[in-house]
């Protein structure tokens, strides 16, 4: 099991590898240079060049990107153009945001998805199984935008409970787990958790009416088991497809839902992003969505770490 | 069956109809038959003949929302069509327990073959976890799993088929069951592992005085086992005897076409004779002998009359209109 984990690691090197060539890339594939955008239009062509040679854009692209891969290594993603500040705290303290929002969210997604597609895979066919899935359909399509400007809408503007905005009284930052800021995090969390609900929703009834109408369910009643005992195992037939679908759906989430986090003013990855782009802060998205890579391949590591561990078949040497 | 003791198993004009498609499909149309203990009795017919929707009835399996059934069932002094519940959840698996035709399908893949069997035992008796190990380790020495001890923590994938239908076996004999019922036990094994099953399965019943209720479309295997047959076709059955006298003197055109299919004693290079047509479409019986379409003997009486049971000798009965022919 731990050789097996080792081992994924080693395999991630290549993957990390790619990602932060892509992410290097990035900077380069955009006409002109970062800092095209910064130096004023009207700088001589020697300040210019000073520039250039200061953040290093006058070197092979190669040579450009050992130094760049050496200085993340050493954890300096650089310093955004837009703040002067460096780029890795300004990304950690948005990931922090993000990561709680998002696992909250995959949370409450997980419980509501499991629970319907557990009722509609039960009950096949039944009034019941149409409402749950229906409810999964409306939670993958419903555009998350819009619900989450009709939650403001009704939850802030019209009954006044819960703040439409920010992560914190007054746009502090500094989280803490009290009712003041958790207040903050009821309506982005609801609102993002209804992607992960649908999605989960949707796989377990698909593979609990897949179980229950395999032998070893007749088999097991043929011993005497009865619904609740039969239902101990479909539950764990179902947990290693489930958890996957849930660890994925976290690493999207942990993408940062750029619309989510920007109607909510939620400081996050995505709410970042966006003013990345916006500002064209290069360095500051190069890092970002670094960041977010990586965290994406350490998910997906964890996931089939775990997975190993619950399915016995899955036997990756 | 004459003797003066109850049959382990009784069935009485036991009618199973499927409601759940567009049209009913009647599967069992008035099966009698009892087991005495101790006996092995094969059920043999081809597919849809009923023979599996008749030995599931026997732990009441069928869903009771999609099926209708009637008649009655009895097994052990038990009423089983009566069971619901608990009761039946607790004479499954106790009393009469299954073998299933294909065991990679019949073990949840995800628990040990142990935990399985630990906790068929544990379902039904008070004892510890400890204990139902042991008996389970002892259960799969019992069936000759080869190191038993390692195999109790293997998964169903990890084993070859005969050993997993032999774990499956020791999973039906886990609570000390008086009746077994076997599934096509064999069907999904190789040829050489065939015969140890059988084997196995004969000696085991033997040791432990089990009653058997085979299903089987394998006529070797009946002959292999079996004390008694029974040949269904299209939910009846339609002639029934000890082995050696179906074996010898088949009197049905059904049974007839069964023995003369087989491989066995066939000349090399001679086509083998096989029935003509196709088992009926069994949500439209035809009122009169369902064997008719396919029978070479049929006269026109087939048509419109059902025959009735007619003795042949002592414990063989079959049905058909030309039994005098």
């Amino acid at each position: 099991m731990l050789l097996y984990a080792l081992k994924r690691l080693v395999y991630m090197l290549p993957v990390a590898l790619g990602v932060s060539l892509v992410c290097f890339m990035l900077v380069h594939i955009t006409p002109g240079d970062p800092l095209t955008a910064v130096i004023p239009v009207d700088a001589s062509a020697e300040v210019q060049a000073e520039m250039r040679a200061i953040y290093g854009f006058d070197k092979p692209l190669p040579v450009q990107y050992a130094i760049w891969l050496g200085k993340v290594m050493l954890g300096d993603l650089g310093t955004s153009i837009a703040t002067g500040r460096a780029v890795l705290g300004e990304v950690m303290r948005a990931v922090g945001n993000t990561l709680m929002l998002a696992a909250v969210a995959t949370m409450i997604g997980f419980f509501f998805g499991c629970l319907f597609g557990f009722v509609a895979g039960y009950f096949r066919n039944s009034p019941i199984d149409r409402i749950a899935s229906l409810l999964s359909v409306l939670g993958v399509s419903v555009p998350h935008y819009w619900l989450g400007m009709v939650m403001v809408i009704i939850f802030s503007v019209q009954l006044n409970w819960l703040p439409a905005t920010g992560a914190g009284p007054g746009g502090s930052t500094d989280w803490t787990w009290d009712w003041v800021h958790i207040r903050h995090l009821i309506l982005p969390a609801i609102t993002m958790s209804v992607i992960p609900m649908g999605v989960i929703a949707r796989t377990v009834r698909a593979l609990v009416a897949e179980i229950l109408s395999q032998e070893f369910v007749h088999a097991l009643a043929a011993k005497g088991l009865m619904d609740r005992g039969i239902f101990r195992h479909v539950v764990k037939n179902t947990a290693p497809t489930a958890l996957a679908v849930m660890g994925l759906q976290l690493g999207y989430l942990l993408g940062g839902s750029i619309l989510i986090e920007t109607v909510f003013s939620w400081p996050g990855t995505g709410f970042l992003l966006n003013l990345a782009i916006f500002q064209r802060d290069l360095p500051l998205l190069q890092g970002t969505i670094l960041v977010l890579a990586m965290f994406f391949v350490m998910l997906n590591l964890l996931v089939d770490v775990l997975q190993t561990a619950l399915d016995p078949r899955i036997q990756r040497g | 069956m004459s003797e003066a003791a109850a049959p382990m198993i009784d069935i009485r004009d036991l009618n199973v109809t499927f409601t759940g498609g567009r049209k009913p499909v009647r599967a069992v149309n008035g099966v009698t038959f009892s087991v005495p203990r101790g006996e092995v009795l094969a059920l043999l017919g081809e597919s849809g003949s009923g023979k599996s929707v008749t030995l599931r009835s026997i732990l009441n399996m069928h869903p009771k929302k999609r099926t209708v059934s009637s008649g009655s069932i009895t097994a052990g002094g038990l009423d089983v069509m009566a069971l619901s519940g608990r009761a039946l959840a607790d004479y499954r698996g106790k009393l009469t327990s299954m073998i299933f035709q294909e065991p990679l399908l019949a073990f949840d893949p995800v628990y040990t073959v142990g935990a399985q069997i630990v906790e068929s035992i544990r379902r039904h008796e008070p004892v510890s976890k400890a204990e139902a190990y042991a008996r389970a380790l002892g259960l799969l020495q019992k069936v000759k799993i080869p190191s038993a001890e390692r195999r109790l923590a293997a998964y169903p994938h990890e084993m070859s088929g005969g050993m997993r239908q032999r774990a499956m076996i020791a999973l039906a004999l886990a609570c000390n069951p008086q009746i077994l019922l076997a599934d096509e036990p064999t069907t999904a094994l190789d040829a050489t592992v065939q015969i140890q099953i059988l084997l196995l399965l004969r000696e085991l019943q033997r040791e432990l005085g089990l009653t058997v209720i085979l299903v089987t479309h394998d006529i070797g295997v009946a002959v292999e086992v079996a004390d008694r047959v029974a040949v269904m076709y299209a939910g009846r059955i339609v002639e029934t005897g000890p082995v050696r006298e179906i074996i010898r003197n088949p009197r049905h055109p059904y049974t007839q076409g069964l023995l003369a299919s087989r491989a066995h004693g066939a000349m090399t290079g001679a086509r083998l004779d096989a029935i003509p047509g196709a088992p009926p479409d069994l949500s439209s019986l035809p009122p009169g002998c369902a064997f008719r379409p396919r029978c070479k003997f049929a006269v026109t009486d087939c048509e419109t009359i059902q025959p009735d049971e007619t003795a042949v000798s002592p414990g063989h009965w079959m049905r058909c209109l030309r039994s005098a022919a």
